[in-house]
């Protein structure tokens, strides 16, 4: 028996640790590091139905224990992922892996997850609702719950695979789009996408980032993170992917405590490319430490 | 990419606000010029870029200007203090496209990562011209180790407080073979204009990651879009596309 074993929505993963979307790109590249099969999986690069480059430069400004990051989505569009960037990861990755989706509308949203559903070696579809939406004047989706239950019906109608909302922190009121979520059929609520930030550069007095705000990650949200974890984790019976700053072992095991069945790591990807694999190395002792014999009985205990 | 661990053998002023640091290591997979290595400083959050100067056995030479905290923070470190470093990170320089005769054009701290350039170039027996470029006289470094190597080197200064008064395209020989280069952008688009044949220029961006996998310093190119870490910092004449 596994001390490390979760399940993510009926789908049993070795370990809760999940690099998170647009940290790991399509896999492969740091398949060239360490065997990506120890992860319990990973969430691939945001995807949308046409290719795109983002977001003009710079797009990352550094800043205490975080770093703003607004690349824009950059990504191959969800065909080049199907041809392309799937059949590639397939060869170093045999786990069923989290497909991201973004999107701009409804159909958008609808169309690149209909598209995803019909690939063997996708397990979840991670629905990230904090894009704008063009046809309400550029406001996200998931700030607005009626908005967010939309593209969870939208995207349910056409899949199969169990659906995973990933919501924004940047809303007054969490919980209730949580619910909204799981009331449209949601299988589980993945949280924090990044919170929206900014720097000014001293040297131009101009900010840092061209689009001026970006989304802030990195250590210094976990707290904002791991309570809204908890918050969302108490009032939704889905399960709950935690993520925002996880950078250790115990960060994972703080995130469980609040009511996550699985952990996603971000930013530490980029500072520290083999982040993941130490995290699962370490596990083990941190749940020596801590008189921690499973990590599943711990989900939701604090 | 590797992931180690330096010790600083050398940390020393050598222009104004210019420093070179020497340090100790596993250098295995540094592999080409114009590579960089990422490096991990206490208290910051994000590593900070550096072009590879020089790299031979187990020593690795960097040379960089302090512009901001992580800079000034290295600056300050000294002799037998360590450091975690990412090594052989961008594709480098590609030397068996240049022909007898290269050009080596560098700009202010563009000029480091051209050394060991000229050194791999000169080792394969090309005659090698390098124009390096600076704001001012106290500004000035490396022109003596270029011609140690056997380089024909001029120096250009924008005030003219040095060697010709000028940027590196006013002081362009007539004849070169091929080019390399880096600096500045404005410096790369004059030297992309005013050379009449093929190169490689460097390009610079504010990183996230450094190896590829957070696509924060993307650009356009002519073959598509490019990472300047993963799939740079070196482009050839040929794909770039200039958008401002």
């Amino acid at each position: 028996m596994d001390r490390l074993s979760v399940t993510l929505c009926g789908i049993p993963l070795s370990n809760p640790v999940i690099p998170a979307s647009g940290t790991f790109g399509y896999g492969y590249e740091f398949a060239e590091l360490y065997d990506i099969n120890i992860l319990g999986t990973f969430s691939f690069k945001g995807t949308t139905k046409e290719p795109r480059f983002g977001n003009p430069t710079p797009r990352i400004a550094e800043c205490t224990a975080g770093m703003i990051n607004a690349v824009g989505l950059q990504n191959p569009g969800v065909e080049k992922v199907i041809c392309d960037e799937l059949p590639k990861l397939k060869k170093v990755f045999n786990k069923p892996v989290m497909a991201n989706v973004s999107g701009f509308s409804l159909e958008e949203y609808a169309y690149t997850c209909e598209r995803l559903n019909s690939c063997d070696e996708v397990g979840w579809i991670e629905v990230n609702v904090s894009c704008p939406n063009v046809h309400s004047g550029g406001m996200s989706f998931g700030v607005d719950k009626s908005e967010a239950a939309k593209v969870t019906r939208a995207v349910k109608k056409v899949t199969t695979k169990p659906v995973i909302l990933k919501l924004s922190p940047n809303v007054t009121d969490i919980v209730s789009i949580a619910k909204a979520c799981e009331e449209a059929g949601a299988d589980g609520i993945s949280l924090i996408n990044t919170l929206l930030g900014m720097r000014i550069d001293l040297k131009t007095k101009r900010p840092v980032i061209k689009n001026t705000m970006g989304g802030f990650s990195g250590p210094a949200v976990f707290p904002v993170a791991l309570r809204m974890v908890y918050q969302v984790a108490h009032a939704v019976k889905i399960p709950v992917v935690g993520m925002g700053g996880v950078s250790c072992a115990e960060d994972v095991i703080e995130m469980m405590l609040a009511g996550a069945s699985a952990v996603e790591v971000g930013a530490q990807n980029l500072i520290d490319p083999f982040a993941c694999k130490k995290i699962i190395e370490d596990l083990p002792q941190a749940m020596d430490r801590h008189g921690i014999d499973r990590l599943e009985d711990i989900i939701g205990k604090a | 990419m590797k992931d180690t661990i330096f010790t600083i053998t050398e940390n020393k002023k050598i222009a104004k606000d210019v420093y070179r640091m020497t340090l100790k290591g596993d250098t295995e997979e540094i592999k080409r010029p114009g590579q960089f290595v990422n490096i991990k400083l206490d208290g910051l959050y994000l590593r900070r870029p550096i072009s590879v100067c020089d790299c031979e056995g187990d020593t690795l030479t960097l040379i960089y200007k302090v512009v901001g905290k992580g800079t000034r923070q290295m600056s300050l470190m000294k002799e037998r203090e360590t450091l975690n470093i990412l090594t052989g990170l961008g594709n480098g320089y590609d030397t068996s496209l240049s022909e007898s005769t290269p050009l080596l054009l560098g700009g202010g701290v563009g000029v480091p990562p051209l050394y060991l350039l000229a050194k791999e170039l000169i080792s394969q027996e090309k005659k090698v011209t390098v124009v390096l470029g600076f704001n001012t006289a106290d500004e000035v470094f490396y022109e003596e180790e270029f011609r140690s190597l056997g380089c024909d080197v001029t120096v250009v200064t924008v005030d003219g407080s040095y060697g010709k008064r000028g940027f590196v395209t006013d002081a362009l020989p007539s004849l070169y073979s091929y080019f390399y280069t880096c600096g500045p952008e404005p410096m790369l688009k004059a030297v992309y204009q005013k050379t009449d044949t093929s190169g490689q220029l460097s390009f610079e961006e504010r990183m996230g990651c450094g190896f590829g996998a957070c696509m924060g310093c993307s650009c356009k190119t002519l073959t598509g879009y490019k990472r300047i870490c993963k799939d740079g910092p070196v482009m050839k004449k040929e794909e770039i596309l200039w958008t401002d």
